[in-house]
């Protein structure tokens, strides 16, 4: 285990992964919470489809990935959340619209110039080869921000998410910090989907905040508890990857629903248990 | 001075009028109560003096030193709470988060403020417990604290006791009678129940897609709709 351990950290390709990957899944876990709860869900697999799009696009005009990415699927998150709000065009239409849009124009773009090649299938499930010096270091950057937003934030984000009639009444601006929730979303997607794959990333979103709901109680142990499952879950997940041989993004997601399926039973025998005892007391 | 006056209020949707010349005012320590069927505009009341709709015309001034992010608000249970992992604590601390203005965290007086609302209503022992466990009187009770918690000097409560029973009702219903005497606190209370409406209000307003009647509750009573409809709430 240990030789493995160290084997894969001398490769510096795997440590940029490595360090990319704690830092997105960090901060999906944190904003998942959130976005499960505010049944915002989708908005995060509409918004890895946007990225693959702007992926395709970077690809072709030979630019940085992230420096297309970041920008894109950004705009594309403030669209869809003015699109929820205004309530005109449903939100969850609005976001299949999207999704399939980006989707048909990234392919359209990448068989003009490279063919469908490996390309595509490293977009649409993720390659651990993506990283490059320059984008741990942005990658770096950007996950401290959501990070340190996030920490301000925390209250705010926890009555925006809970009541946010209620919050708007009592004078906080609800659509200020949704749009700081879409914002931050956005950059983690962004971050985070040439690893894990347009297609899997928004299960880093969804997966550990709906894994610790079914145990934890409170809303900060909610958060807490979905940090360190998603972590837990990217760490072996990426260590099982290496060892044998199998795609890291999906791997991670596996782990994650072992998490889910693990912390389902917990609570069901918890559930059964004290059923029991309900039953001999009486 | 009034807390919050009316004049010649109405407010629309799309061009058309929901409700219109609403002229009324509460005062410190009024317990009023709105009335009227579904649809007869009540709600948008509620919305437009919290600030979250602006009357299509006319005007309400808020005086007597209240500030709009001072006003508590309960509002109707909506279905996303329901499974919401939260403890009372924390559900009932974000309502001091419109007093923090930029600063991130709580300080000690609003904890100390939370802790205060959760004993004036009994739910202190469930400060720990999860919010989505407590029982429909518990829930609301928690977020009566809540709305405590924001008020300076009103609290408007829209339909509190739906899906309630009627024991839990009734203490909820001395609880904010308790509240409205000892602390005066003004309410106003959206609300179905004629009898109780009878019994606790001080004044009334009654709606109908335009204001009815406003006034003591007394005279009310005595009023051609106040009779008629509260007889027929009698009779349901």
């Amino acid at each position: 285990m240990i030789e493995i351990v160290a084997e894969m950290l001398s490769y510096a390709f795997i440590t940029r992964a490595i360090t990319v990957g704690l830092l997105v899944s960090l901060c999906a876990a944190l904003l998942g919470v959130s976005l499960v709860l505010k049944r915002y869900s989708m908005i995060g697999d509409g918004l890895s489809h946007v990225g693959f799009g702007a992926l395709a696009v970077a690809t072709a005009v030979n630019v940085a990935p992230l420096a297309v990415s970041v920008p894109i699927v950004v705009l594309a998150a403030f669209f869809l959340l003015r699109i929820s709000e205004s309530s005109k065009i449903k939100g969850d239409s609005a976001i299949a619209i999207i999704s399939t849009s980006s989707l048909a124009i990234g392919v359209v773009v990448i068989s003009f110039t490279t063919g469908m090649n490996t390309d595509v299938c490293n977009y649409l499930f993720g390659s651990i080869l993506a990283m490059s010096k320059n984008d741990v270091r942005l990658s770096v950057a950007l996950a401290a921000v959501v990070l340190s937003l996030f920490a301000i934030f925390y209250n705010k984000i926890f009555a925006v998410t809970f009541d946010e009639t209620f919050a708007r009444a009592t004078g906080v601006n609800a659509k200020l910090y949704n749009a700081i929730i879409a914002f931050l979303t956005a950059i983690t997607i962004a971050l985070g989907m040439r690893m894990m794959g347009a297609l899997l990333i928004s299960s880093l979103i969804v997966f550990p905040a709906l894994t610790s709901m079914r145990v934890c109680k409170k809303f900060k142990t909610v958060t807490i508890c979905s940090s360190v499952i998603s972590i837990i879950c990217f760490l072996t997940g990426i260590a099982i990857s290496y060892a044998y041989n199998t795609p890291t993004g999906a791997s991670v997601v596996l782990l994650n629903i072992l998490a889910f399926v693990l912390f389902w039973l917990f609570k069901s025998l918890i559930h059964v248990f004290k059923g029991k005892n309900a039953v001999s007391s009486t | 001075m009034a807390l919050i006056t009316c004049r010649d209020v109405s407010f629309s949707y799309d061009g058309n009028a929901v409700v219109s010349g609403l002229n009324f005012e509460v005062r410190k320590g009024d317990y009023l109560c709105v009335v009227g069927e579904n649809g007869s505009g009540k709600s948008t009341l509620i919305k437009g003096l919290l600030g979250l709709k602006a009357p299509s015309s006319g005007e309400i001034t808020i005086g007597d030193g209240l500030r709009r992010n001072e006003i508590g608000y309960l509002p109707q249970q909506t279905v996303a709470q329901n499974d919401f992992p939260a403890s009372v604590r924390e559900v009932v601390l974000s309502g001091r988060l419109s007093g923090r203005g930029l600063s991130p965290f709580y300080s000690r007086e609003d904890k100390m403020t939370a802790e205060k609302n959760m004993s004036l209503l009994g739910i202190r022992d469930l400060r720990d417990k999860c919010y989505r466990e407590l029982s429909g009187g518990q829930q609301r009770r928690a977020l009566l604290a809540r709305a405590l918690c924001a008020a300076g000097k009103i609290a408007l409560l829209d339909e509190p006791m739906t899906g309630l029973d009627p024991a839990s009702a009734k203490e909820l219903y001395l609880e904010i009678e308790k509240i409205n005497r000892e602390e005066s606190l003004a309410i106003i209370m959206v609300s179905h129940d004629m009898r109780s409406v009878a019994k606790y209000a001080g004044r009334i307003l009654h709606l109908r897609n335009k204001q009815e009647f406003f006034g003591a509750a007394e005279e009310y009573a005595d009023s051609d709709i106040g009779s008629e409809y509260m007889g027929r709430a009698r009779d349901d």
